[in-house]
């Protein structure tokens, strides 16, 4: 038995057989072969086993993220049914007198030596994708176990280094019970989407993958944040209680699904969601979200091999609105650019990325990118109730940009007799200092403010916040953040505006008292924070909290804003 | 005798991963060997990673011969699968 501490990435408890996820050694020895027939043999047989693999995933990928996500696959397959590659290895095979492993290693290797060396980003990631399909036929002919998410047919607890966007797109909810990792926090992509797909999680553990065995039974309590190795009778008992607490306590949560978000004292407020794909959906109205406050288009873009067309995210964009019916849908253009990449954009590396080349600072520059999902967005307005806002908005000059294109793509629309919505309300995300402080001039001309803390904090701060020597530095209740924050609300409605709030912050039992005093009108979250948020609102009064905000925003440090808040909500 | 197009890439990204899997895919399906030359290179069209290997931008002239028995059907087919998916024209 041993217990490891993380961070509690996902709410609940699973308790289930470890499945480590990491590439298994498939180093081999070179070996000369004299019955070359059998050898030829094993290579197909290696070669037709790993098809059939990909054919399953890519099934898996077309049922659970869409016919766009399993083209990828389709590559892939035919990777392995290349003549290109198979003949040269037939042939080394035969001439050389060399073993099966060694002739795929060869001339896979010289493929990706191939396209390692060209002069295109997009080319070159094109080696990784070679490198993939040929470790699984060598994992084959070693017969050492490939692992692979979207093959797991039994109940599991996925232990891993990281999960990759690819590979938890691949978690099938039915098995996987939950998982855990060495790195990772709250804000990092697997921990976002082990919330969306709701499976507990704990990240950042540092060793998990050292300390777990395959077979081994692991609790993962994303309460709490631990990981429990191989547990007593005693400890299994504590954590299925815990874990039937949890599910009666999701039950209470279920009954305010289909009820509106009001405090004690009868204030109304919006309680949104954060979604990334059109699949995010369900959850949404599941855990009885009054709209979207914040949809991500990157994923549209990212983990795919082209820009999606204007058409194909008229479907998404569609999608969404459709489902969500008259329900408000916040839709974030185009974030990428700095850390995010798009292997088929080529942007030089750079020293700062978070300071740097993204978001709407590439969107002007690209037009012909931005103005793609511009037209997609106004095309699909007439299907529902369609918010757009700019990210990283730093200047009113790059909002009026930003809106002068939207407005000439409406034009152009309309001129080409294409019906588009004319009550669409255009606003920004305010994740800059710089745009919290002057937020009173930004009112005048947006319709809507989303504060996006996330980002604003790393910004206000100074802290990076994927460094985690400085991670003391993320201070979502530092008096600075809470200033900033404020002013942007007041701003908003001093012009009959209203503001949000799309970061975790959004969605912290500390953080929703602080906000519901400061008048914040919209909280988004991930779906399934939701529900437990509308029953502590239910027992806030709003009037109370508002008299405690001159002294909370005089305090001097996060931990005294903390305490305040716990004393007086009793946490 | 072989058959033989020449075609303009008009997509915006060039002959990129998915619109040469289904080129690949195309071309598999008939018994002619068929082959794209771009650039003073030519590559068998019924290879991914050869298509992959020409890097084929927008605007690039590609021209696709096949010589077989399916000769003709097979460029007609091709050709026809270029337009429709607005690859090139």
């Amino acid at each position: 038995m041993a217990i490891l501490t993380g961070i509690a990435a996902s709410n609940g408890v699973a308790i289930a057989k470890a499945y480590t996820l990491e590439t298994p050694d498939l180093s081999y020895e070179t070996k000369k072969v004299d019955d070359i027939d059998t050898e030829v043999n094993r290579l197909h047989d290696a070669l037709t086993v790993s098809k059939k693999e990909l054919e399953k995933i890519k099934e898996n990928a077309r049922l659970s993220l869409g016919d766009e996500h399993a083209e990828i696959f389709s590559a892939h397959l035919l990777v392995l049914s290349d003549p290109e590659l198979i003949t040269p290895m037939e042939d080394k095979i035969k001439n050389d007198n060399v073993n099966a492993e060694k002739a795929l290693d060869d001339v896979a290797n010289m493929f990706i030596d191939m396209f390692k060396g060209m002069d295109n980003e997009y080319m070159r990631e094109r080696a990784a994708d070679i490198q993939d399909v040929t470790k699984r036929v060598m994992a084959h002919l070693l017969q050492v176990t490939f692992p692979d998410p979207a093959l797991i047919d039994e109940e599991v607890v996925i232990i891993a280094e990281d999960l990759t966007p690819s590979d938890t797109a691949q978690l099938n909810k039915q098995f996987v019970k939950g998982f855990t990792t060495n790195i990772g926090g709250r804000t990092s992509h697997s921990a976002i989407m082990a919330r969306s797909l709701e499976i507990p999680a704990v990240v950042g553990t540092k060793t998990v993958t050292e300390d777990v065995s395959e077979g081994d039974i692991v609790v993962v309590d994303g309460i709490d944040g631990k990981v429990i190795i191989n547990p007593t009778e005693e400890e299994l008992a504590t954590y299925k209680q815990k874990q039937a607490d949890f599910e009666k306590q999701k039950e209470i949560w279920a009954q305010l699904k289909d009820e509106p978000t009001i405090s004690k004292d009868g204030e109304h407020v919006e309680l949104v969601a954060n979604i990334g794909t059109p699949d995010d959906v369900v959850g949404v109205l599941n855990n009885g979200g009054e709209g979207v406050g914040l949809y991500r288009t990157e994923f549209l873009y990212m983990g795919n091999s082209d820009f999606p067309t204007e058409d194909e995210q008229f479907e998404a964009y569609s999608s969404v609105l459709k489902q969500m019916g008259d329900k408000p849908v916040v839709v974030r253009t185009l974030d990428i650019g700095g850390d995010k990449e798009l292997s088929y954009l080529d942007l030089p590396k750079e020293m700062n990325p978070f300071l740097g080349f993204r978001a709407i600072r590439l969107c002007l520059e690209r037009d012909d990118i931005f103005r793609t999902q511009l037209r997609a967005l106004l095309r699909a307005s007439v299907h529902g109730n369609l918010k757009i806002m700019f990210p990283m908005i730093a200047t009113l000059d790059e909002f009026r940009s930003a809106k002068a294109l939207l407005l000439e793509e409406k034009d152009n629309l309309k001129a080409e007799g294409v019906e588009v919505s004319d009550d669409i309300e255009v606003g920004i995300m305010v994740e800059i200092p710089a745009t919290a402080v002057i937020a009173r001039q930004f009112a005048k001309e947006v319709d809507f403010f989303s504060i996006g803390t996330n980002d604003l904090i790393q910004y206000t701060l100074a802290a990076d916040r994927m460094n985690e020597r400085v991670s003391y530095l993320y201070q979502p209740y530092h008096p600075a953040i809470l200033n900033l924050v404020n002013n942007v609300i007041e701003a908003a409605h001093a012009e009959g505006k209203w503001a949000g709030m799309c970061g975790e912050m959004a969605g912290d039992s500390i953080a929703i008292p602080i906000l519901l005093g400061l008048g914040l009108d919209e909280f988004s979250m991930s779906a399934t924070s939701i529900l437990p948020a509308r029953a502590q609102i239910k027992d806030l009064s709003k009037e109370e909290l508002r008299s405690y905000k001159d002294e909370l925003l005089s305090m001097s440090t996060a931990d005294e804003v903390e305490a305040f808040i716990r004393e007086k909500t009793n946490q | 005798m072989a058959a033989e197009k020449t075609i303009t890439i008009t997509d915006s990204t060039g002959v990129h991963a998915r619109p040469a899997t289904v080129l690949v895919n195309k071309a598999g399906n008939f018994s002619s060997d068929v082959t794209v030359e771009y650039n003073g290179k030519s590559v068998n069209l019924k290879s991914i990673m050869g298509v992959m290997s020409l890097g084929i931008p927008k605007d690039a002239e590609i021209k696709i011969v096949a010589e077989g028995a399916d000769e003709d059907e097979a460029i007609e087919a091709i050709y026809a699968t270029v337009k429709e998916t607005g690859l090139g024209e």
